[in-house]
């Protein structure tokens, strides 16, 4: 990447490919199943699947009626059942419910499981169990891939981060591996690979493997994304549990943007109905604020709307004929973006209105002193304040762990104290949070005279390697420690201020968080494409703790790859949020190069949070 | 192969039952992998471009969207007859209704009818070949014959990496503990935990706990797995016992612990909570579980005592504010509010009483002032507020304190709307200079703001707030005579 002379960035290659390669699998699917049926879907795969089709298309392939899998009887009449579900054991168990409670009434009908994205062994096994193995057929769906907007595609698995980063569960990375050959063989090749953590490289790992035996014919084909990132979420929490301040990170902190599209309510539509809008470049006032501060999101908006006005206001001087082409050429335009502007106006009010109540801007103070390491003690009781007054549950979590993890640790009397408060505030049943926290590295207990020594972290990294994963896992608490206040100094995460840091015109990453903090995951990626590896960057990695590695595929040198060598696929593994995705869209800008986003799910420290809850089963 | 090996392998492929093998349809996935390829082929003939024409009903969502469909399958499930669902599908689906019926006409699977038997296979992948620059699904090029392949014979390596494929393999051949251990070794090294899951599955059903347990302590990733499937299908028995065996102690008692979520019944639960008190938990935990259990007994007999009192209607305090929820399961900081809001004049020794949980529960001064707080201003018993804010010392002189700072006093005992003269009391005492004039110009307290100008000696500063005051008020009264007041050496 040349940062002297300043490219426009290559457009992003175009995704809607993948949407309908999933639709049409799914089509085919559901004619394995000839006539008439009921299909019961997963909630969590109902938005994923309205945005590649719509019910036409499902009516159209004979499905009946609709119906969500929860925990209830099923009404359905219907001859034939098609289940369309993540692998889960106790959606299998509902599954093995409805067949058998049919067979008590001697009742006989099809059944068909569809797995999305894909089938796992231990769900064949509870089929067996329950005794109704060979009365469903299974199916996979390989629908890894949903591309959310013209840059971003998504494998909508929030629930990898719990799976692999508290329970070290494995059962994924065969998906994101799958997810990779397919990008690869239709973007591809990817001729340069980077990577750091350690589900990074053994996705990674595994998708060269499957490439391997695949014989692929990617040769002499003319590649659309030269390079590929892969990055663990352990690799930088601090980042994710950031208050988000751009545009769309505050909608999806504020509304929860899901799928791509958000649920305006009352407050924002001003008026009694709540409207669904999809947000994404198609926008045209959302593509234009979506990666701002918020700050200047207001000016813009108010600059749009005196705009429209004069636009409006053209009309008071026409004569007929003017008046004929303005109704029927400009009029549905400026009507769609009237509505725009003053759905995004709406949603700002609102935004301001909540953020103003719950001290908004003294948590972001709060915020910037964890992450510039000053203001400790005063940080301490801002949050036991924010926990005794039990301003949100999910908020006070995150505080903390922005404590401990910019801190290594709590030291001991505050979190014991903390703690205490916390379970006294917000319920007893968090012990079992604040294991899960402590477990995952998010909320720990300072020890004494705790440091990574080299050697340490030599060993702990023979634990990523390939067929080890024999030792014990005493290395990996050491792994744990997050060594945020050395790493920020040797990358310079805290931007040096002199005067006023402009958010208007920012002038580096750090804008995302009003100037306070280059976000690390970000700054990582800068590093490493900037050095095309990991020369110079080898305490980073020491201090990160992660297996970073770098491989350059076949002979591509410079000037082969054409535009797709400034075309970037960044992979986040465990999530990654609106925020770095702004980061990333500005340091493209700035370098010339476009990066494209794949996420197992969009994250924020909501999600992270409510993710390490102990739910009531 | 020996004969007794062959047996048995006809045996695992003749039965129905087949005991352990991952059976997926062998012969079904290829097929759907070679015609997924024909479809994708086949997108400009069928593919009709409707998400551009999408509907948008009234509710905001596109018609014809799934969820917006589910929730109109739900609402007309209820009503049962026919007609009533009819019309719901009828409205459901105005884009469905208009398109013409011929579907069959391409249909997909007509289209493979037949076909997929066919063992000619490279003809059809070579008719498909040419269509498109892309190849989608590179594996379908593959000789048939590999998908056929039931052979026992593959190496461990080898069964990994067919299972990570989805392939059907018999594991029952790894019969010696050298052979398991080799074979899921094998599996965490393919970093697939799909696999390593599957060959845990099998092992557990193979060996004898200790044995597996005893192997898996050196095993890191496959113990999590195991452990992950044990919480998921709700081993619990096995689930403590290898965590015993592991010697997580904590980890016992947390799992136990985590069994109360489940448990409805507020007696049984607190039966259950009772049991937890003996588990080994760490010293800091102890007194939590300790505190939960006690917390719920407090609340069982809060909650009997107060529905009888509300029944019965004697009560004014609950006549005049009904509870809204039980007090039941709730925090502790929540069980304080509540005991403050109804019950804040009993004595000590009843369990109800806010000084008694206080006691109890150690609750600190600050979080307990806060509590009390919001729970009297909610009803607007201005004097409690005070009288929790006043501190005797030694010599008999009383004190405001406010633990939690004044400015915080100020903000709660607005939001419930306190008058002005109870407001400015406490706005007075704030500390900092500057948020006490912001509060008090915020909440119109008139006398705060022209006493501070006038400690300021801020001439300035008071001349522009006149004007913020009502004309001929005793406050404009009071900021012209300080105006004129000769004595005070104003700063401009």
């Amino acid at each position: 990447m040349a940062s002297t002379a300043r490219r426009d960035a290559p457009e992003p290659p175009d995704f809607g490919i993948l949407k309908r390669l999933a639709r049409d699998q799914l089509i085919y699917l559901l004619e394995q199943l000839p006539g008439r049926k009921d299909l019961f879907i997963e909630p969590d795969l109902m938005s994923p699947l309205d945005r590649i089709a719509n019910v036409s298309v499902l009516k159209q392939h004979e499905v009946d009626k609709l119906y969500r899998v929860e925990n209830r009887p099923a009404p359905s009449s219907s001859d034939q059942l098609c289940f369309l579900v993540r692998p889960r054991v106790r959606t299998m168990r509902y599954i093995a419910d409805v067949v058998n409670a049919d067979k008590m009434s001697g009742r006989s009908r099809k059944y068909k499981i569809i797995f999305s994205p894909q089938k796992f062994y231990a769900c064949e096994m509870v089929l067996e169990e329950e005794g109704v193995f060979g009365d469903v057929t299974c199916d996979e769906w390989s629908f890894y891939l949903l591309p959310l907007d013209e840059d971003i595609i998504s494998m909508e698995l929030p629930e990898f981060f719990r799976d692999y980063f508290l329970e070290g569960d494995h059962r994924w990375i065969n998906s994101v591996a799958r997810a990779l050959q397919l990008l690869n063989s239709l973007y591809g090749p990817f001729s340069r690979a980077y990577g750091i953590g350690r589900c990074a490289k053994m996705s990674y790992e595994l998708w060269r493997d499957l490439e391997e035996e695949s014989e692929s014919d990617g040769q002499g084909r003319k590649p659309e994304i030269g390079n590929i990132f892969l990055m663990d979420r352990d690799m930088d929490y601090v980042t994710a549990l950031c208050s988000q301040v751009v545009y769309e990170g505050l909608v999806d902190d504020t509304f929860r943007i899901k799928c791509g599209s958000v649920d305006f309510g009352p407050e924002v539509t001003s008026s009694d109905k709540s409207i669904k809008v999809l947000l994404n470049a198609q926008d045209k006032i959302f593509s234009q604020i979506r990666n701002e501060h918020f700050s200047s999101v207001f000016g813009f908006l108010s600059q749009k709307s005196r705009n429209l006005q004069a636009q409006y206001d053209r009309r008071q001087g026409m004569d007929i004929k003017q008046m004929k082409n303005f109704v029927s050429q400009e009029l549905k335009g400026l009507k769609q973006e009237h509505r725009l502007l003053s759905l995004h106006i709406g949603a700002c009010e609102s935004i301001m209105k909540k953020k103003t109540k719950q001290d908004f801007q003294e948590m972001i103070k709060v915020e910037h002193a964890l992450l510039e390491g000053f203001d400790i003690r005063e940080s301490a009781s801002f949050i036991e304040e924010h926990i005794d007054r039990q301003v949100s549950p999910i908020e006070s979590l995150r505080l903390m762990c922005l404590l401990s993890i910019t801190e290594n640790g709590l030291i001991p009397k505050d979190y014991r104290s903390l703690k205490t408060q916390y379970l006294q505030s917000y319920g007893p049943e968090h012990l079992l949070t604040f294991h899960n926290l402590k477990h995952i590295g998010l909320l720990t207990e300072q020890t004494a005279g705790e440091t990574l020594t080299a050697v340490e972290s030599r060993v702990s990294k023979l634990v990523t390697d390939r067929a080890a994963g024999k030792i014990t896992d005493a290395f990996n608490s050491l792994a744990k420690k997050s060594n945020f206040r050395a790493i920020s100094k040797k990358l310079s995460l805290i931007p040096r201020v002199d005067g006023e840091y402009n958010l208007k015109m920012p002038r580096d990453m750090a804008y995302v968080f009003s100037g306070a903090y280059t976000p690390l995951s970000c700054k990582i990626i800068e590093q490493v494409l900037e050095r095309r590896g990991w020369q110079g960057l080898e305490e980073v990695v020491r201090l990160l703790n992660g297996s970073e590695f770098a491989m350059a595929d076949g002979g591509l040198e410079e000037g082969a790859g054409g535009d797709a060598q400034r075309v970037v696929l960044a992979v986040f593994l465990g999530g990654c949020t609106f925020s770095e995705i702004a980061a990333l869209r500005f340091l493209g800008k700035e370098r010339g190069c476009r990066f494209i986003f794949l996420t197992t799910a969009i994250t924020s420290s909501a999600r992270m949070m409510e993710a390490m809850a102990e739910a009531k089963a | 192969m020996s004969r007794a090996r062959a047996d048995e392998e006809e045996y695992w492929h003749s039965s129905k039952f087949r005991a352990f093998t991952f059976d997926d349809e062998d012969d079904e996935l290829s097929q759907l992998k070679e015609s997924k390829r024909a479809v994708n082929s086949l997108r400009d003939i069928v593919d009709d471009d409707d998400d551009d024409l999408e509907k948008v009903s009234w509710s905001g969502e596109p018609v014809g969207s799934i969820s917006w469909s589910i929730k109109e399958t739900a609402s007309s499930s209820s009503s049962s007859s026919l007609e009533g669902r009819d019309t719901s599908l009828q409205k459901g689906s105005s884009s469905y209704a208009a398109l013409p019926k011929q579907v069959s006409s391409y249909s997909l699977s007509n289209l493979f009818k037949g076909r997929n038997r066919l063992p000619s296979l490279p003809s059809l992948s070579d008719a498909f070949s040419d269509t498109g620059a892309k190849n989608y699904a590179p594996e379908l090029r593959r000789p048939k014959a590999e998908y056929k392949d039931y052979s026992n014979d593959w190496s461990p390596r080898d069964t990994v990496r067919r299972m990570q494929r989805g392939k059907v393999c018999s594991l029952e051949r790894f019969r010696s503990l050298q052979d398991k251990l080799v074979l899921l070794d094998e599996a965490v090294a393919g970093h697939d935990g799909n696999v390593i899951t599957a060959v845990l599955i099998f092992l557990k059903r193979t060996l004898r706990r200790e044995v597996l347990f005893r192997e898996l302590e050196v095993r890191q990733v496959a113990l999590c797995h195991l452990i992950h499937f044990l919480k998921e299908t709700g081993e619990q028995k096995l689930l403590l016992d290898l965590l015993r065996f592991l010697d997580r102690t904590e980890e016992v008692a947390l799992s136990q612990y985590r069994e109360h979520l489940n448990i409805q019944d507020v007696e049984k639960k607190r039966e259950f909570l009772k049991g937890c008190i003996g588990l080994p938990f760490s010293a800091e935990d102890i007194s939590h579980i300790q505190d939960h259990y006690t917390l719920l007994e407090r609340q069982i007999i809060i909650e009997a005592n107060d529905r009888h009192l509300e029944m019965a209607g004697q009560s004014e305090i609950f006549r005049k504010y009904p509870r809204k929820a039980s007090i039941l399961n709730m925090p502790l900081v929540t069980t304080l509010f509540y005991s403050c809001f109804y019950h804040y004049t009993e004595a000590e020794g009843t369990f109800s009483s806010p000084t008694n949980l206080k006691k109890t529960f150690k609750i600190p001064d600050k979080q307990y002032v806060l509590t009390a707080l919001a729970a009297r201003a909610k009803l607007r018993a201005w004097e409690d507020v005070d009288a929790l804010l006043t501190t005797k010392n030694w010599l008999g002189y009383t004190k405001k304190k406010a633990p939690i700072g004044f400015h915080r006093v100020v903000e709660i005992l607005q939001r419930n709307n306190a008058p002005v003269q109870v407001l400015q009391e406490y706005v007075r005492l704030v500390d900092d200079v500057e948020t006490r004039l912001n509060l008090a110009t915020k909440y119109k307290c008139h006398d705060v703001v022209i006493d501070t100008y006038r400690d300021l000696k801020d001439r300035i500063q008071l001349m522009a707030y006149k004007c913020k005051v009502e004309r001929g008020s005793a406050e404009e009264e009071k900021i012209n005579s300080l105006l004129s007041n000769m004595q005070i050496r104003w700063k401009n």
